[in-house]
């Protein structure tokens, strides 16, 4: 019987090996993408880490999860795989939607990551019908919806959020508020300063985090699932992290050096080098490998997790540029169920 | 040529036709999430301050509504979406709303509100951010549809849609936004409904929508070797239509091929056909014939992407099939491609 000391190193260590092999499938790709092989929009999850990792590992292998386009984090916490990820997005037969779909749309049913749109807000109504399904089977499955803070101001987040409250569904709505969509900020866009003040109107539970330690958000996700189950109402969790690099390309803000992005978006100065540097030092990866140490669990073993990512990350990549593109023919597959 | 006319890229040909409609007439405003529009709208918010262009919410349906109620009340909103596939949100102010208003009052009510959407293929983009639609929009009374080719359509056919008193939905293919063209320093309209003959030719005409023109003209040059004049009609508006030019061109070639950048099952291409069939019927030598879309959802994976997407040599072997021709040897042309204009990554 191992003692809670144990328990929690334990719990660390794998949420650790998540969050470093998100990071080190995103910091291949950053090293990669120049290369023009991996032809699809990245919208990077750095800084993101810790709410994917620690809902997904309190979710388990039974909760389904919705995402939206910044999602290389929340595929790899729910999947624990990189294989599949970048069959993706080198577009080839060995991806997770054989190429159709792209970084916008990495979706995994079988491990219950069930769709991603590239569209703000439009997975939460569709995460709501997962639950309302769940409900009628009687299967005790949770689901989690993710979204940005800028589907706050779509009309489907509240619709959703009304129809989950009223039916009493078992669904945690989270909220991965980075303050911007793409690069106007909520000043610019919310007419509100709280946004669970806004939600608390519903009949459901409000969490709140401003922690970028996985652990802090693994527990916020289990108590929420607690909640759900003795009181059958939805949660909402409103979750801060900071977007570390650009709102779609490889590349931080504020590295001088980096090239711009092609795609028209400019560099503005809508964020401060000085929040930028307060939450760097708070970076998730950061956080949770300095807790271990701290925790004294020898760099060894860390450096093994740390060893065995970089190694399934780069297999993945070579298994990636050797797989076949899809056949022309293979347009056709898919468009109509049998 | 006037002599106020100088070169200028289709992008600056937009902004311009913008700049000068908000100077001359101060209730035109710009709105739309995104206000950047591939360069397009460069500038404006310093010159006209942000009550004449601002961001808004990720609220696409409220801020339809919102220019809807604006223009009903004296403002001529133009409206922007750097996708096309994000307007789709706000369906119900657009076909339930905003294109019956001044029907459902009897004239009494007017919209004079623009709705720019930026479609084409893009860079991996897939099925939800690479749709065109103008189909869709041209299916609903009450609303009209401009899809700019050129640079100096770009501005003429702007100006005009900004003076229109409808709501008039703007098309326009990102691959276009680098072209350049004749363009006068001057305001003035192109009036929605007058289509234009891109190129004169005598065998075949063929009927092209936004950047299909470009490939059609590309077809063309690649037919003329093989003794195949071809003429190619632009429609520059999809509603109201021009159905005279195109009518007039195939009543002199006897052939016509649809060469739309959409899906082509009750497509735009599908209106054309159906209209040539109808008033070229006795002068038609061979069967319309449509180009466009695979009839699939929009893949991102390159291979499949360019199996999706038609072009010059889609309409070159059409073409050839329809007179009869072996296949011209294509594999030492160049095609216009992604890497022609843009190299990865985004």
């Amino acid at each position: 019987m191992p003692t809670k000391k144990t328990d929690r190193k334990q719990l660390n260590l794998s949420l650790y090996k998540t969050v470093h092999l998100i990071r080190a499938a995103e910091e291949a790709i950053q090293k990669h993408y120049y290369e023009d092989e991996m032809k699809t929009p990245m919208h990077m999850s750095m800084g993101q880490e810790a709410i994917s990792a620690g809902i997904c590992h309190a979710l388990g292998p039974s909760g389904q999860v919705f995402g939206y386009y910044r999602s290389h984090a929340l595929y790899i916490a729910k999947t624990q795989e990189t294989k599949r990820f970048f069959g993706e997005m080198y577009g080839k037969v060995t991806g997770t939607a054989r190429g159709k779909g792209g970084s916008m749309h990495l979706a995994s049913p079988k491990h219950g990551l069930l769709l991603v749109s590239a569209v703000v807000a439009s997975t939460i109504a569709p995460a709501v019908g997962a639950a309302f399904a769940n409900k009628q089977k009687k299967n005790k499955r949770i689901v989690a919806a993710f979204f940005g803070d800028g589907a706050i101001e779509e009309g489907v987040f509240f619709e959703s959020l009304n129809v989950a409250c009223l039916m009493k569904l078992s669904i945690i709505f989270v909220c991965e508020d980075n303050g911007l969509a793409m690069d106007a900020t909520a000043r610019e866009r919310q007419g509100f300063s709280s946004i669970p003040k806004v939600v608390s109107g519903y009949d459901c539970h409000i969490l709140e985090s401003t922690s970028t330690d996985a652990e802090e958000i693994y527990h916020g996700a289990v108590k929420a699932i607690d909640l759900i189950k003795k009181t059958k109402k939805p949660v909402f969790m409103h979750l801060k992290y900071y977007r570390e690099l650009q709102h779609v390309g490889v590349n931080s803000e504020f590295d001088p050096n980096a090239p711009l992005p092609k795609g028209g978006f400019e560099k503005v100065g809508y964020r401060s080098q000085k929040e930028h540097d307060a939450w760097m030092k708070k970076d998730p990866v950061k956080v949770l490998r300095a807790k271990l140490i701290g925790m004294k669990v020898p760099l060894s073993a860390i450096e093994k997790i740390e060893k065995a990512n970089q190694e399934e990350v780069e297999q993945s990549i070579k298994l990636a540029k050797k797989a076949p593109f899809p056949k022309p023919q293979e347009l056709f597959d898919n468009v109509y169920a049998n | 040529m006037p002599t106020n006319t100088r070169t200028i890229t289709y992008r600056d040909a937009l902004h311009e036709a913008i700049d000068q409609e908000m100077e001359k007439n101060p209730s035109v405003f710009v709105y739309g999430i995104e206000t950047k529009m591939f360069g397009s709208l460069k500038g404006l918010e310093e010159k006209f301050g942000k009550d004449r262009m601002f961001i808004t919410p990720l609220s696409e349906e409220a801020a339809t509504g919102l220019g809807l109620g604006a223009a009903m009340n004296g403002l001529r909103p133009i409206h922007v979406h750097i996708r096309t596939d994000f307007f789709l949100l706000a369906m119900n102010q657009l076909m339930n709303m905003m294109a019956n208003v001044h029907y459902g009052s009897a004239g009494a009510l007017k919209v004079p509100m623009v709705i720019r959407l930026i479609i084409g293929r893009g860079w991996g983009q897939g099925f939800q951010h690479s749709k065109s639609l103008h189909s869709m929009f041209a299916h609903i009374p009450g609303l009209k549809v401009i899809m700019p080719t050129t640079p100096y359509d770009a501005k003429g056919l702007m100006t005009a849609a900004i003076r229109d008193n409808n709501p008039v939905i703007s098309i326009e293919h990102r691959w276009l936004y680098w072209q350049e063209g004749l363009v006068p320093r001057h305001m003035y309209e192109i009036p929605l409904g007058k289509g234009n003959i891109l190129r004169k030719g005598s065998d075949v005409t063929i009927v092209a929508t936004s950047w299909m023109n470009v490939e059609a003209a590309h077809a063309a040059r690649i037919l003329e070797k093989r003794g195949i004049s071809v003429e190619i009609v632009d429609p520059r508006t999809i509603f109201p239509l021009d159905e005279k030019i195109i009518v007039d061109s195939v009543n002199k070639t006897g052939h016509c091929v649809v060469a739309d950048i959409d899906w082509l099952f009750c497509g735009f291409s599908a209106e054309v056909a159906a209209r040539v069939s109808e008033q070229c019927f006795k002068k038609l030598k061979k069967p319309v014939v449509r180009i466009g879309f695979a009839p699939t959802p929009i893949p991102t994976t390159r291979p499949l992407e360019d199996r999706f997407y038609p072009n010059a040599a889609t309409i070159v072997r059409a073409v050839e099939k329809m007179f009869g021709l072996s296949p011209t040897n294509l594999s030492k042309e160049e095609f216009y491609s992604h890497t022609t204009i843009f190299k990865g990554p985004f």
